[in-house]
């Protein structure tokens, strides 16, 4: 387990996601407001659509393919009822830089 | 009777339900058939035609063997010979008279009043008068901060006067709001732009034959174009006192509605009861019922007077009022404050009955406020929710808590059990058809939620009217939510949400609210990405792969070698998967990555295409005259500069256009939201086609000879459609909702100033649009394309 520093918050707008690309592994990072971020797994549970590119509502995310909501708060699927979930990750922000705690680093690949 | 008024034909209304032989003549003195005078704002503010105030049409006199004579006023009653003399030299005899005479403008002693630009709100010609002197800059002031003011001042300042309200008291609406009302109440009308004066006592109008300024008693003095009087209303007694009737301010009646000479009764605003006169329907409509069943010989109870309730008619602006609006000794107090909002609710309570109401801010609650007025409700087991009763999860279950003897509609008296009966035996499933039937919800419209209600729990086959709410999140309906938008000044989605909404919002609501904000501004919004579905984020279409999909503008179709090689070139330099003709005449470039889209766009060198929004697509064409043996118009031509026109805007849903040069309609123009079909000698045009999930043909809106006549034609539905369509409703289901016939009076056969008001709304528009691609040059914008790679290294 490591921690991985990403970027500046500024290029995690208000209320949007990011992807992020860790050696060709992808992940959605959103700016949740009031200094929350989330990072979770770039690829919908559903057909694998980029979650980065979702509306967020609140703290969930839905997906701009066929619609399936992410909570990013614990990962799972929340509309349709389905028991399913994206992997999430924790995100801390120190002066300013968002860093990802990944998993080792070789599991990525 | 003498009077055609609300309250006089309100009365014969109920002599009509009751068995009777009366002979009846009315008398009145303007020139039009009955009609909703509580609406005159509503037209003024533009949200209503004047056509549409009609309660009962001549057919309605006729039909029911009633002599009408209009512009006839009476002058004289003889109680000997019991004869009425009009002004037109006519006698007639009468066994049993009503007058219903109705009230005036008080004139209060200004100097100078008497010129050609100043004007009393009371009559549909008044409203007219004022449509007519309201012009853009146009410098209003209008003499009174009561209600009527108030929504004179609003219609004049959405008719693009500057407007000023003086007022003599302190505050506005002195007669029905307190202090801290009053001030939340200033404060929303000033955020409007309309500027207050109180204190000020008027003492001369200025000018010559047209009024140019006023002057107040302190010296002051501001200019005006227009002036307007609304400084309350009095009593038209004089025909009852000259007859020698006993009055007051108004003529004297007991609860049967019974003058002085009992062959004589009275109703409405020319009457005093117990030392009370009126000024608001509902009261009115009472006495009618009470006086249909005297003057019938049925037995009836007699008339009581009760709360009336005043209503701001200003949309997005909720005042309401009724009973008692002062603390007084021995008077409990419920008050809630959200001054920040401007929302402030105060019940007035003694011995546990509801003795007044005061809201600003949200009326949302004002029916059940009024229920327990007309039940003298015992409040004692619901103290501690007043304000807040508990969330209720079944809506039905609000609906279920009305006995069914309640007034639901206050104005016209409808219960809820006639309401119902009406659903049963008649058939009724939708609020314009329960209007038709039961007229509840045709007064002051503060019912129609709860109208809305008992048709949803009690029609089987309830439909709703196109008044659908957005979305749980904001639980408005469209037109709801563009009036807020628009007198609330919220120019971004998360003002929206957070006001009138949960906050959050979602994925149905926040595309949704974006494009109304847009449109009720015009452009001049505050644009939050975060509100946009991915393909508005990136000007792209979003494939299944999430790869996106590069459509350029390719006007009317036509291309040339030069713009062909450079999109091959773009397809293979960045290695495009598929390049596909579209069925919309254009070239859609598929496979593209996120990050080489402002690149494609840079390198392309050509406009936004606007496939992957809502928003105006393409317009199809045919060769027309410039090459085909048949065609009879310059379909090209005429194509292109549509997509000029109209390119670069947004619509509620995809809007595809078609020109063709022919009747044969080689370019599908009958299947299009907009299409031009070029005949010989004119062009028609026809709107609400479709060959999507259903297949339409278009309805023809208008034949024109001239391009140019078609070309605004087109652009009057267009803006039309932009302005009052549904999010994501296709032209096809908004010209079936509205009727051709409604959408063709209020676009291409609409008033003069209607059709330039559209026109200019949408030339507004259009300058504030923007090809999206040229979003490659604004640095705030490229965040949307990058990848973010760790500045970290990994260990």
């Amino acid at each position: 387990m490591s921690w991985v520093r990403i970027t500046g918050t500024a290029s995690f707008p208000l209320r949007q996601g990011r992807k992020v690309v860790i050696q060709e592994h992808e992940l959605a990072v959103f700016n949740l407001g009031n200094g929350k971020y989330a990072a979770v797994d770039n690829a919908c549970p559903h057909r694998g659509g980029p979650l980065c590119d979702g509306i967020v509502t609140g703290d969930t995310v839905v997906c701009p393919l066929h619609g399936w909501k992410t909570d990013l708060e614990t990962g799972h699927v929340v509309k349709p009822d389905i028991c399913v979930r994206t992997l999430r990750y924790e995100v801390q922000v120190e002066d300013g830089m968002l860093s990802i705690k990944l998993p080792a680093a070789a599991s990525l690949y | 009777m003498i009077g055609n008024g609300m309250a006089g034909v309100a009365c014969l209304e109920n002599i009509l339900k009751l068995p009777n032989d009366l002979d009846i003549t009315v008398f009145g003195d303007e020139t039009y058939p009955n009609y909703n005078r509580i609406m005159l704002s509503s037209v003024l503010a533009g949200e209503r035609e004047a056509d549409n105030l009609t309660i009962n049409g001549i057919d309605w006199y006729q039909k029911n063997r009633i002599g009408l004579r209009l512009g006839v006023r009476i002058t004289a009653i003889d109680r000997k010979k019991r004869i009425i003399r009009g002004d037109d030299g006519s006698v007639t005899e009468y066994d049993k008279l009503i007058i219903a005479t109705g009230s005036s403008p008080v004139i209060p002693a200004i100097e100078g009043i008497g010129k050609s630009n100043v004007f009393t709100f009371r009559t549909l010609d008044d409203t007219r008068g004022m449509i007519a002197a309201a012009r853009e800059g146009a410098r209003a002031v209008v003499i009174g901060g009561g209600i009527l003011g108030l929504e004179a001042a609003r219609g004049l300042q959405l008719r693009g006067c500057e407007v000023t309200v003086v007022q003599l008291k302190d505050s506005l609406m002195n007669r029905q709001l307190d202090a801290t009302a009053s001030g939340h109440l200033r404060d929303k009308i000033e955020q409007l732009g309309i500027q207050v004066l109180a204190g000020r006592t008027a003492a001369a109008i200025q000018g010559d034959n047209t009024a140019t300024a006023l002057t107040f008693t302190n010296g002051e003095v501001i200019p005006a174009d227009i002036i307007i009087i609304a400084a309350g209303i009095q009593p038209n007694a004089w025909l009852g006192r000259d007859a020698g009737l006993a009055c007051n301010r108004g003529i004297i009646v007991n609860g049967h509605m019974q003058t002085s000479d009992p062959r004589i009764y009275a109703l409405g605003e020319c009457t005093e009861f117990n030392g009370e006169t009126w000024g608001l329907i509902a009261p009115l409509h009472e006495q009618g019922r009470v006086l249909a069943a005297v003057i019938t010989g049925h037995p009836t109870e007699p008339f009581q007077s009760s709360a009336a309730a005043a209503k701001l008619k200003i949309t997005g602006l909720d005042v309401f009022s009724a009973g008692e609006y002062l603390e007084s000794e021995g008077t409990g107090v419920v008050k809630y404050e959200d001054a920040p909002l401007g929302i402030y609710k105060k019940l007035l309570i003694r011995n546990n009955r509801l003795v007044g109401v005061v809201l600003v801010g949200d009326d949302s609650d004002s029916s059940r406020y009024m229920n327990w007025f007309r039940n003298n409700t015992d409040l004692l087991v619901r103290r501690k929710n007043l304000l807040f009763p508990e969330p209720v999860s079944d809506r039905g279950e609000v609906v279920a808590e009305i006995a069914d003897a309640e007034t639901v509609c206050g104005c016209l008296g409808v219960t809820k059990a006639q309401i119902i009966q009406a659903i049963h035996e008649k058939g009724v499933n939708s609020l314009v058809r329960l209007k038709e039937t039961t007229r509840a919800s045709t007064g002051c419209g503060s019912c129609t939620g709860t109208c809305q209600s008992l048709l949803k729990a009690v029609a089987p086959d309830f439909e709703a009217d196109g008044n659908r709410v957005l979305c749980q999140c904001v639980p408005y309906s469209d037109d709801h939510l563009r009036g807020m938008i628009r007198t609330q000044r919220l120019r971004s989605v998360q003002e929206v949400l957070d006001i009138y909404g949960d906050g959050q919002g979602c994925e149905v609501c926040k595309p949704a609210l974006s494009y109304l904000v847009d449109v009720v501004w015009a452009g001049d919004h505050n644009e939050d990405p975060s509100a946009r579905f991915i393909n508005d984020r990136v000007h792209a279409n979003i494939q299944k792969d999430g790869t996106f999909s590069v459509i350029p503008r390719i006007r009317g179709g036509v291309t040339s070698p030069v713009q062909l090689r450079k999109i091959a070139e773009v397809a293979e330099k960045y290695n495009v998967r598929m390049v596909k003709i579209t069925g919309s005449q254009r070239i859609d470039l598929l496979g593209v990555q996120k990050q080489d889209l402002p690149k494609i766009w840079e390198d392309l060198g050509m406009p936004s295409g606007q496939a992957y929004t809502k928003g105006v697509r393409m317009v199809k064409t045919c060769v027309g005259t410039q090459f085909c043996r048949f065609g009879v118009k310059d379909a090209i031509a005429a194509g292109i500069e549509l997509e000029k026109r109209f390119e670069n805007l947004y619509t509620p849903h995809k809007t595809k256009m078609a020109v063709a040069g022919c009747p044969r309609n080689c370019s599908e123009a009958t299947v299009k939201d907009i299409g031009l079909v070029g005949q010989e000698g004119s062009w028609q045009v026809v709107v609400g086609g479709a060959a999507g999930k259903s297949v339409r043909k278009a309805d023809l809106l208008v034949t024109v000879v001239s391009t140019e006549e078609a070309l605004e034609a087109a652009a009057l539905f267009f803006q039309y459609y932009r302005e009052n369509a549904n999010y994501l409703e296709r032209s096809y289901d908004f010209v079936q909702r509205l009727g051709m016939e409604k959408i063709r009076k209020d676009t291409v056969y609409a008033q003069p100033p209607v059709r330039k008001g559209l026109l200019q709304r949408l030339q507004k528009a259009k300058m504030l649009a923007k090809d999206a691609w040229l979003d490659r040059y604004d640095k705030s914008h490229r965040g949307q394309f990058v990848q973010i790679e760790p500045a970290g290294r990994l260990q």
